[in-house]
């Protein structure tokens, strides 16, 4: 629940933004996309049926659930399946808002200033809401899924994780559009709490299709000595994506890692950016971007690292290839200093593939299709650092499978 | 093996080579001096198909086949191989990833390989990131190995290489030419690119040429013409140069 002055402010900002554009991205005319409320709910990922199936296991989801410590699956607006062996307390979130009073969580890292987030606080919304207790280290990976299942429909999401005093976590959140949905949109708000000498990895592979438009709003919050490590993977077309992540450094110590892998093909159109404003002292941040785009697609790349407290360090690194003269790549980086004694740096790229690359593959052999699949297959090997080695491996695979296909 | 044949070539607007002719027989390994500058790593890279470099006029011959218009990846695949003077990192990309795409031999010939080597660490390493001049030599060599061409080209396999690691390097490229079989059981052919003549100690090569400022200047016997670098270093060679020029 939420205290009845708490809701009735949220109500009454949300109201005010119910129709206001979001600075970045492509505007879009949510009266088009309607509020599915019913849905089916099943004992256990096996009994879905077979497109759901491949589906998510496309995205990186162990349907047998062998290998994770806990699911969690929302098909439209609806929670179709939530359990968790483990310590941890995994729950749809309309279920935690009658447990608990979610004052302090709901709403305090993500602002309502865009008719996306006003939408998530004014209409049915359902999500995961983790809470992971003090001191519990679960090293095995929980999984949740997010689908769209329902024809010209609007999925809204609202999340929230707690990982409380020592504790540790590790997420996979795979996001996709059902094969048979034509068009579709997708908000999700998120909240992450990760609190003094806690760790939470979170790990969210995007499949949506060429129709859905996407707009993620994520706000993170990290305590004395805490870790929040994000990465993100994106291989498969959409309609558009815009998004940008905030991560509050507020503890001393704190370390925020945010990667970014992104490949534009199709007509796709993202903006993707994170930002870390590092207010704790010796907070730390780093951000490593790579992108390429094909066909007409359009990626613009963001970066934003405020220091705001001494000692601070970050480090901003953005590559993108571009491979067809009606792409567009867009890289902004952007270093932002309140104090002196801080230290803050970034290295960008855009181009095509170097040259002298291209030739020492061929002439060791490979086509020139095979040395420029080999180069981007090099070029998105980001270091899915944190990650279980299960678990990168199938990151890897996933994105090798992508890449293959294409 | 190979035959060139009035070759001239040019990067962009300038000319770089000119009127070469050169013949290497199977089982036959020549070396090629020159100052710096001369055209050695772009004669290399004209026979090797490289776009950049743009012939002008001349033929090249492969095994009795006209490539002069060949794309690259089909000389490899027809068993030419270069290791590399200085070569570009591949980021992301294994060592081992790419011996594997372009391996023609066993993965555990390449594994003793890459222990004679002592580079066994370097195949979980990307392709030449933050290798030293030594190491990025060896990453050559061992690629070479995987690869196993017929016609092999070294451009400078031994600068930036320490006194032992020559002696490796050496000993290996001259077993990659067949040089421990019977001259007549010989099938390989090399072209070797060096500057030191230390590294030729542990080879046999048969026949040497000087490029001087893109022409053909001088060609004999190996020993004579490293001397007579060692001795009056290429001073001899211009006179030749001139001569040859008009
Ligand atoms: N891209 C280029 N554009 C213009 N000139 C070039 C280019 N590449 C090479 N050259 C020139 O061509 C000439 C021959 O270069 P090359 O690399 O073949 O010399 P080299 O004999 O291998 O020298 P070194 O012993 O220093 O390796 C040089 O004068 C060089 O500056
Ligand atoms: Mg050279």
């Amino acid at each position: 629940m939420l205290s009845k002055e708490r809701a009735l402010k949220i109500k009454e900002i949300a109201e005010k933004y119910r129709n206001v554009p979001a600075p970045y991205g492509e505007d879009i005319n949510l009266e088009e996309y309607k509020i599915e409320k019913g849905g089916i709910s099943v004992d256990s990922l096996m009994e879905l049926d077979e497109g759901y199936k491949s589906k998510l296991e496309s995205i990186g989801i162990d349907i047998e659930e062998k290998t994770s410590a806990g699911s969690y699956l929302q098909i439209n607006n609806k929670a179709v399946y939530s359990k968790t062996d483990s310590k941890i307390e995994m729950m749809p979130i309309s279920e935690a808002l009658k447990k608990y009073n979610l004052d302090d969580y709901l709403w305090n890292l993500v602002e309502i200033k865009d008719k996306y987030t006003a939408r998530a606080a004014l209409e049915l919304t359902e999500g995961f809401f983790i809470r992971v207790p003090k001191g519990v280290k679960e090293t095995i990976p929980l999984q949740t899924c997010l689908l769209i299942g329902e024809e010209s429909s609007s999925q809204n999401v609202h999340n929230i994780i707690i990982v409380e005093e020592g504790a540790e976590l590790n997420v996979i959140t795979g996001c996709a559009t059902s094969p048979h949905v034509k068009s579709g949109l997708h908000i999700g708000v998120s909240e992450f709490y990760v609190k003094k000498d806690a760790k939470l990895t979170y790990t969210m592979i995007h499949d949506w299709g060429e129709n859905t438009h996407v707009r993620p709003r994520t706000g993170v919050y990290i305590e004395e000595n805490g870790v929040f490590i994000s990465n993100y993977v994106v291989m498969t077309e959409v309609k558009s994506i815009q998004s940008y992540p905030t991560a509050y450094c507020v503890g001393d110590n704190s370390k925020v890692t945010f990667q970014t892998v992104a490949y534009g093909k199709g007509n796709s159109k993202m903006d993707l950016g994170s930002r870390v404003v590092l207010s704790g002292k010796n907070s730390s941040a780093d951000m490593i971007s790579r992108t390429i785009v094909v066909d007409n697609a359009e990626i613009i790349a963001r970066g934003h690292l405020v220091g705001e407290s001494e000692n601070v360090k970050g480090h901003l690194e953005c590559r993108g290839l571009i491979l067809s003269d009606n792409a567009h790549l867009h890289a902004v980086p952007e270093l932002e200093a309140k104090r002196t004694n801080l230290d803050l740096t970034h290295e960008a790229a855009v181009g095509k593939i170097a040259e002298n690359q291209l030739m020492y593959l061929m002439s060791r052999g490979l086509t020139e299709d095979e040395a420029v699949s080999l180069i981007i297959k090099g070029f998105l090997n980001v270091d899915v650092s944190g990650l279980p080695p299960k678990l990168a491996k199938s990151v890897e695979q996933i994105m090798e499978m992508t890449l293959d296909a294409s | 093996m190979l035959s060139i044949e009035d070759l001239c070539v040019k990067i962009g607007d300038k000319e770089i080579l000119k009127d070469i002719h050169l013949y290497i027989d199977s089982g036959e390994t020549h070396v090629l001096f020159g100052p710096n500058g001369a055209g050695k790593s772009t004669l290399i890279n004209t026979i090797l198909g490289n776009p950049k470099y743009e012939i002008v006029s001349g033929s090249i011959y492969f095994k009795g086949k006209d490539i002069t218009d060949m794309p690259m990846y089909e000389r490899a695949k027809l068993g030419i191989g270069i290791s590399y003077q200085s070569p570009p990192a591949i980021p992301g990309v294994k060592l081992k990833n790419l011996l594997e795409i372009i391996t023609n031999r066993d993965w555990s010939e390449i594994e003793k390989m890459a222990e004679i080597l002592n580079f066994k660490d370097f195949l979980e390493r990307e392709v030449n990131v933050g290798f030293s001049g030594g190491e990025a030599k060896r990453s050559e060599i061992l690629q070479i190995y995987a690869q196993n061409p017929d016609f092999i080209m070294f451009d400078e396999p031994d600068s930036g290489v320490d006194v032992e690691n020559v002696e490796l390097i050496g000993t290996i490229i001259n077993e990659l030419l067949d040089k421990n079989k019977m001259p007549s059981d010989r099938k390989k052919s090399g072209l070797i690119i060096t500057h030191m003549g230390h590294i030729l100690n542990f080879m046999d090569v048969d026949r040497a040429h000087v490029l001087y400022n893109g022409i053909v200047a001088c060609s004999g016997h190996p020993e004579e013409i490293l001397n007579n670098i060692i001795k009056h270093g290429y001073e001899r060679c211009v006179e030749c140069y001139q001569k040859k020029e008009h």
